[in-house]
């Protein structure tokens, strides 16, 4: 019955109830896809849009142009150029282990990097922001750029960025304040100053472009654009332009700065410059040797790059001496320690102390430089000579006058010992000596001896435990050549736009000393006979065709040779400028120091050789005296 | 619709026969299917526009031939009887085993499965036209009288006849096909009335085997199944898992019919025309449609697909002889599971197996070889319409 054809087949209940299975079944399959379908197009439809277009749309940072830092003149110390830096995008990498190193394998000669170092990168800087584009290298050229983007199915998770990088049109000048960009770290992007930024984004990270960021940064654009899933792009959905960031124009002078850090390299040894305007703190020089080159902070460092820049030692190029030094000032703290006792009342302007050429107070005994004696002196006449007994005395009479602060304090009022003000971070404020602090460490058992009267007898002639840098002492100056307005010292001079016009003027407070105007115009004689005829720098400024008081130090440092002083104010009638500068292991400050401040002094003013007369090697009154 | 035949006491069937009426069509069935191949074409048109470089319409232009093609081998199917088919058993099987077994031999590879002839037109899919093959020749074999042997032996015989084939289609590797040798074998015994016993014992040796191939074979180090097949079978039980490996093509098929919404994307269909969507003109067509089309477009098509598989199981219960009835429920298994598992696997309902949607996929094989099935059926249709069975339809 079953198997017969060509007869009618009656619909046997069986066959009904086989049919009528198989059409249930197609019923419910049918009913379960219609389901999944309302599930996933009607409920979750949303979910899914965002998806698809999270697949297709990726935003493009167009990073804003940095804007320029130009000198006072409007000489261009750091602008940019463009480059093209090759990124990696941790989730769109290949899931398996043995295809990632594939590709790092694929990518190490493009890149000119080992494998091992791009893996260690993407894992040292997905550490710290997870999901964020890593940067394996910047500026790579444009022929393995367009290999990569011809290739990019071949190279998943590689993506290539336009990035400006900053360019140094002048090489190292002033390499020690400019500072260097970098990406933004996890710990900056949580700081308030940062909330408009974004991972990824370039901010200054030290010096000038650290301070003066929020000008100098602009606000970046994004580009929306399309991309298939190979990640090539098909077409702009949108775009927001970058906003160029701001110029910042500095106090510097290029000359100025240009003449210090070629006066010290040519010296070769370590040291410091300062040179500002006693009139308004404007920093027109400020630099450091040894120097580096700031380009290199465009690129990731390498370990050999590391140890030169950052090499233990006095030797570290990295370090601002200018600021960060911390040095015996020698002679040059003179001024100070006049200031202090005139002020203080422990002498006036023409009082009379005898100078016997050597002083034996306390276990310590002090002579004048050269072993003279100057007889009767008055602080005009000690100062020009720098009669070290004479300010040994009034370090002695200090120690006993009131609290035995005298020197201590009228240091600090003058700005030495505490942060200027100066608009760079990581200023050393030095150390001042005092009472207090010897005591205490000795309470604490760490120094063999308390406070003694030779303690304040060597502050008061710039040696022992005092320590201080160029840009103190440079401001203590300015201040007395001011009768005690202390300037404070700045390096941002305005915010430009692109075009040069001025947006706001970067200004400083200013802070007052109460200085009798007898008294500094006694110590800024004392400072001008010094360099004239019979002075400590009448070799170097004899015939100076602008009238220089200026002050050279010469300060033992244990163990290693004399530290080169010299500290002047010119011009002496209306000083313009103040310039510190101080030589490591340059020996006596009238041979190292004060020629080198001079060249700073010669570009400030523009003197040219032919205008300096020839000066007799030696005055009338016998040798000059050395310091 | 249909009108109730009346009974003719004067009908020559023999004379009718030859002469059926040129309009004497199952209409749904045939709207269904020219639906459903309309709907290809215009999918062709808008998703794969610039795919091949030279030849925008490269995929549209073939499409529609093949089409055309299945359109008029539809109508040649729909004129003969399909009862002639019988006598032809053994050699129609045999055609069919020559060709899997060429393509064997000399097929092309295609990552890693041999499946395809090349042929001047078009790449011809032997494994295809072995679906048919196989339902009517194993329908010709179930009513098979001389037989002479128990209903068990006879369940045997027939199970090895399905299964030769689909072990064969196994080997290029094509497992997706070879299931469907496999549903169609199972499904003609079914309806033709092997007894349930047969069924449980069958049930019991399949989960047995399966057992041996997925868990016992591999323990011993013997895998049955490659890598890549045990892969993309398990990969739509949890896609997130490994978005990047096997379950990238159903997350992005998820991603792609879940965008379309209510109503679809239209142009802005991102997830198809930007390459996301993996194989979007054949195996993810059903995803394509979601996304520009939305629910109601994908609702649409499946309901197409619905009115053909009960016009399929309707002219089941019609026809004039029971070789028809099994033939029509070998078709109606074959387009259920291929729809079933291809949307499926589009929705994530089912493993990827490389089955395409009938007549939507891209495909000139597929195309012609269902549009035959469909004539087959429209052929069965005609002949009980001819001898005037008045029947009431179960469906």
């Amino acid at each position: 019955m079953m198997y017969r054809s060509d007869t009618r087949t009656p619909i046997t209940p069986q066959l009904a109830l086989r049919v009528a299975m198989l059409g249930a079944a197609a019923l419910v399959l049918f009913g379960l896809i219609f389901f999944r379908l309302w599930y996933l197009q009607v409920l979750s439809g949303d979910v899914y849009l965002a998806e698809a277009n999270d697949n297709r749309i990726r935003e493009i940072k167009v990073h804003a142009p940095r804007g320029k830092i130009l000198d006072r003149n409007g000489e261009v110390l750091v602008d940019n150029r463009t480059g093209l830096a090759v990124q990696i995008e941790p989730n769109r990498l290949p899931r398996g282990r043995e295809d990632r190193a594939d590709l790092y394998r694929r990518l190490g000669p493009l890149l000119r990097m080992r494998p091992e170092r791009i893996y260690r990168e993407i894992r040292e800087q997905t550490e710290e922001l997870s999901y964020t584009a890593v940067t394996l290298r910047q500026d790579v050229s444009y022929e393995r750029v367009y290999y990569l983007q011809e290739h990019a199915d071949e190279f998943p998770g590689v993506k290539v960025e336009r990035v400006f990088l900053r360019r140094y049109p002048k090489g190292t000048r002033a390499a020690h304040l400019l500072g260097y960009v970098g990406e933004i770290s996890g710990e900056q992007l949580e700081e308030r100053e940062n909330a408009d930024r974004e991972q990824g984004d370039i901010i200054g990270q030290s010096g000038i472009e650290f301070v003066y960021d929020r000008f100098l940064r602009g606000r970046n654009g994004a580009s929306r654009i399309q991309v298939d899933a190979n990640g090539r792009p098909k077409g702009e959905l949108s775009e927001r332009e970058a906003v160029p960031g701001e110029n910042l124009r500095l106090t510097l002078d290029n000359a100025v700065q240009r003449a210090g850090e070629e006066a010290l390299s040519r010296r070769g040894l370590p040291g410091g410059f300062v040179a500002i305007n006693p009139k308004n703190g404007e920093v027109l020089g400020l630099g450091s040797y040894p120097t580096f080159e700031p380009k290199v902070f465009t690129q990731p460092l390498n370990q050999r790059q590391v140890d030169e820049l950052f090499r233990q030692g006095e030797e570290s190029p990295i370090s601002n001496r200018a600021i960060q030094g911390l040095y015996p000032a020698g002679s040059s703290w003179k001024p100070v320690t006049a200031v202090a006792s005139l002020e203080g009342g422990l002498i006036g302007p023409d009082s009379i102390i005898n100078d016997p050429g050597s002083l034996d107070v306390g276990g310590i005994s002090v002579s004048n430089a050269g072993g003279g004696a100057y007889g009767a002196i008055s602080v005009r006449r000690a100062l020009q000579v720098s009669s070290n007994v004479f300010f040994a005395k009034l370090g002695q009479m200090a120690n006993s006058a009131g609290d035995g602060m005298l020197v201590q304090k009228w240091a600090h009022a003058l700005g030495i010992g505490r942060p200027s003000g100066l608009d760079l971070p990581h200023e050393e404020p030095g150390r001042v000596p005092s009472p207090g602090w010897r005591n205490q460490l000795f309470e604490q058992g760490e120094t063999d001896r308390p406070w003694t009267v030779g303690d304040n007898i060597n502050l008061a002639i710039g040696q022992g435990d005092l320590l201080t840098n160029p840009l103190h002492l440079a401001v203590g100056y300015a201040t007395i050549a001011n009768r005690g307005r202390v300037p404070t010292p700045r390096l941002g001079l305005r915010v430009e736009e692109a075009g040069g016009r001025p947006l706001q003027e970067i200004r400083a407070e200013e802070r007052r000393v109460p200085m009798n105007g007898q008294n500094a115009a006694a110590i800024m004689e004392g400072l001008r006979l010094a360099s004239m005829e019979g002075g400590t720098g009448a070799g170097v400024f004899g015939g100076f065709p602008v009238q220089v008081a200026g002050k050279t130090g010469t300060a033992e440092v244990q163990g290693k040779g004399d530290q080169s002083w010299f500290v002047a104010v010119a011009p002496y009638e209306d000083p313009e400028i103040v310039i510190a500068l101080t030589i490591e292991r340059g020996g006596f400050g009238s041979e190292a120091a004060a020629p080198a401040a001079r060249e700073v002094l010669e570009a400030y003013f523009n003197i040219r050789p032919q205008d300096i007369e020839e000066s007799p090697d030696q005055g009338p009154g016998g040798p000059a005296p050395i310091d | 619709m249909i009108s109730k035949p009346q009974p003719r006491p004067f009908a020559d069937e023999a004379a009718l026969a030859r002469t059926p009426s040129p309009l004497a069509f199952d209409w749904l069935l045939a709207i269904a299917m020219l639906g459903l191949i309309g709907a290809s074409i215009a999918m062709m048109a808008t998703t794969t526009v610039g795919d091949v470089e030279g030849s925008p319409h490269y995929y549209t232009v073939r499409q529609a031939a093949y089409g055309a093609g299945g359109l008029v081998l539809m109508l040649l199917l729909a004129r003969i009887d399909y009862s002639r088919f019988r006598e032809l058993r053994f050699g129609l099987y045999a055609v069919m085993l020559a060709c899997i077994t060429a393509v064997l031999l000399l097929g092309a590879t295609t990552r890693g499965s041999q499946r395809w002839i090349e042929l001047p037109f078009f790449t011809f899919q032997p494994s295809e036209l072995g679906k048919v093959l196989l339902i009517v020749a194993l329908a010709a074999f179930v009513i098979e009288r001389s037989w002479r042997a128990s209903e068990l032996q006879r369940t045997a015989r027939l199970l090895l006849v399905g299964a030769l084939p689909a072990a064969l289609v196994l080997l290029q590797p094509d497992l997706g096909t070879a299931l469907v040798y496999v549903v169609i074998t199972v499904t003609v015994l079914f309806v033709s009335g092997v007894k349930w016993t047969h069924f449980a014992a069958l049930g019991g040796v399949s989960a047995a085997v399966a057992a041996l191939a997925l868990v016992a074979a591999p323990a011993v180090g013997q895998p049955v199944l490659t890598d890549y097949q045990a892969d993309r079978l398990t990969a739509f039980v949890n896609p997130s898992d490994d978005p990047r490996g096997e379950g990238y093509q159903i997350n992005q098929s998820l991603v792609a019919i879940g965008s379309g919404q209510k109503v679809g994307r239209g142009d802005e269909a991102t997830q198809s025309r930007l390459d996301f969507l993996p194989e979007r003109h054949t195996d993810f067509i059903f995803a394509a449609v979601g996304e520009r089309y939305g629910f109601v477009g994908a609702a649409l098509i499946l309901s197409l697909y619905a009115l053909l598989i009960w016009r399929g199981l309707r002219i089941l219960t019609l026809s004039k002889n029971f070789y028809g009835s099994l033939i029509a429920s070998g078709i109606v298994a074959m387009l259920m599971f291929q729809v079933f598992v291809n949307v499926g696997m589009n929705v994530g309902l089912a493993p990827i197996t490389g089955i395409p949607l009938p007549l939507l996929s891209y495909g000139g094989t597929s195309m012609l070889v269902t549009c035959m099935a469909i004539g087959l059926l429209q052929s069965i249709y005609i002949q009980a319409r001819l001898v005037q069975k008045s029947r009431d339809p179960l469906f």
